[in-house]
């Protein structure tokens, strides 16, 4: 048995693609566990979807070429929030309000401040309180 | 015993003997007092967050024709102008024109007088409007132009209060989300914020005002920069501990400089939610080694230094004097606290990391000979207290 592995993503689907049921075909085709974070469709009817996607290397790989084929682009960095470390003070106003200490004191000593990317949800809650603009959101 | 005199000679010599307020701690620990104090001659300590109490004069020069501004705004957030022609002052916690505040509650603040003090420092270009009633000198009735902080003859920070010698630990007993400005507490004391640089923190390396006062050289967001004056609300009569260290905010100071001369990362627009804007700065302070006792004072430790746990959601606003209880910051540091047998998660507002950075900026610059010290002209009152303000019917 191949072992799984889970990757997160952001796919970006232009107008008109929002309307097909992509998820349920990475289920159901490339068995796939889905897990979503977040997902928007604008006024403009695009779509944004952040993910993580559990699965063999070689079905996640497969279902990405099947995404594709609907004209969505894939970022692999998944990156649907991102600080911006330059903009960063580490103040840790953040950190008792991200609830997966994504946003983290990375060490006690110096109170220095860093972000996993990997354990953010995209909750958005650092955008709110980070009083030095460090946090953003792509959508 | 050593004189400013001799730490300066020193300093230029390039021989000085130049150590954090964090680093000062160990050494003392392993060489002891005696022989530390004899060694070391200046302790370099620091801080960095929300200073509201901070602006900026800036000078634009004269258009042609000429114009006394009455009203001026510089991106589109209002200045005052109630000083000479083409003189005004920027305070940090003033809105943009049609910010929204918190009426749409709570507010973002996206943008204001920190901001703006931010980009002038970071070299951006800036929008200036400004309206007048004309005169027959100052003809002029309305400018709007761009400019830099290149083009302006000073721009001077005037800092009225920065630098709180110690402050609350502030928390939520209420059972809705608040927005301060110690940030957000979260309902039913779920998380408590501090805003102290702590061992590291300026006044707290010198308690008494022994070396901190009226004339001392600062390093203030990078340039040289002054303590001019006591801080607004300074108070040196507080509670203290056996070590002299105020349990609470006690000493305050007014600080200038010259903002061409700054670094734009350490000065910093500040946007906290349903609160409104303020200005992150940074400053750094050298303690000369004079003599012993005042190397000890600059040992204190994190443990040493106690801070109030107070409730924003009644006590601070009613200004009731309750207090929950203390904590240090050794345990605030450590990200929790317990507050009567609950245990309360810790956030913050002042970075303990950029305090650090900036202690050990200012202790090479000490090192390369490029900042001297200077001796205070005067002391900074130890007595004094904090006056309310009555609200009353006229006396007569
Ligand atoms: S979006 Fe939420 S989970 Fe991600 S870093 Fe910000 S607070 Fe943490
Ligand atoms: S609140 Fe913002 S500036 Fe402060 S540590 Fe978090 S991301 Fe950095």
């Amino acid at each position: 048995m191949s072992t799984t592995v889970t990757k997160k993503l952001m796919l970006f689907f232009p107008r008109c693609e929002c309307e097909k049921p992509i998820i349920y075909h990475l289920v159901k085709d490339y068995d796939l566990i889905v897990n979503v974070f977040r997902a928007k469709v604008t006024p403009e009817e695009e779509g944004y979807l952040v993910l993580d996607v559990t699965g063999t290397e070689a079905n996640i790989e497969q279902a990405l070429e099947f995404v594709r084929t609907f004209n969505v682009t894939v970022n692999y960095a998944g990156k649907g929030v991102a600080w911006d470390a330059d903009r960063c003070t580490h103040c840790g106003h953040c950190v008792p309000h991200c609830p997966t200490a994504a946003l983290h004191v990375a060490d006690r000593g110096t109170m220095e401040v860093a972000f996993d990317e990997a354990k953010c949800i995209e909750c958005l809650a650092c955008i709110k309180v980070c009083p030095y603009g460090a946090c953003s959101s792509a959508f | 015993m050593k004189t400013y005199a001799d730490i300066n000679r020193r300093i230029e010599a390039g021989r000085a003997v130049v150590m954090t307020a964090e680093e000062i701690i160990g050494y003392v620990e392993q060489k002891g007092a005696t022989a530390a104090a004899a060694e070391v001659d200046v302790v370099t300590t620091a801080t960095f967050g929300p200073m509201c109490s901070s602006g900026c004069v800036l000078n634009f020069g004269h258009s042609k024709p000429k114009i006394r501004m009455t009203e001026a705004w510089v991106e589109d957030v209002l200045v005052y102008t109630g000083l000479a022609a083409v003189d005004v002052y920027l305070g940090a916690t003033q809105l943009r024109h049609n910010d929204p505040a918190n009426m749409y509650y709570p507010g973002e603040f996206r943008y204001g007088g920190g901001h703006v003090i931010e980009d002038l420092v970071a070299g951006k270009e800036l929008q200036l409007f400004a309206l007048s009633y004309g005169t027959d000198e100052y003809p002029l009735r309305e400018l709007r132009t761009y400019f830099t902080i290149q083009d302006l003859n000073q721009a001077i920070m005037v800092n009225p209060r920065n630098c709180y010698q110690n402050y609350n630990v502030a928390v939520n007993d209420s059972d809705r989300v608040l927005y301060t400005y110690m940030g957000r507490l979260d309902p039913n004391r779920r998380n408590a914020n501090y805003c102290s640089a702590g061992q590291l923190s300026p006044l707290l390396n010198d308690p008494l005002y022994e070396t901190i006062g009226v004339g001392t050289s600062v390093w203030l967001a990078g340039a040289r920069g002054h303590v001019y004056a006591e801080g607004t609300q300074h108070a040196g009569a507080c509670p203290r501990t056996e070590q002299d260290v105020p349990r609470g905010a006690a000493g305050t100071l007014a600080l200038t400089g010259d903002m061409k001369r700054m670094r734009p990362e350490f000065v910093r627009g500040v946007s906290l939610t349903g609160y409104g804007v303020s200005l992150g700065l940074g400053v750094g302070v050298p303690i000369p080694i004079l003599n012993e006792r005042i190397l000890k004072r600059t040992c204190v430790r994190d443990r040493d230094i106690q801070a109030p746990i107070v409730d924003y959601s009644s006590d601070y606003p009613n200004r009731s004097s309750r207090v929950l209880g203390y904590t240090d910051y050794e345990t605030l540091k450590s990200g929790e606290i317990e507050i009567e047998g609950k245990r309360v998660v810790v956030g913050s507002l002042s970075s303990y990391a950029r305090a650090r950075e900036i202690a050990a900026l200012l202790a090479d610059e000490i090192r390369r000979g490029e900042f001297l010290l200077a001796e205070p002209q005067q002391r900074l009152p130890v007595d004094g207290r904090m006056k309310p303000l009555t609200i009353r019917p006229p006396a007569t």
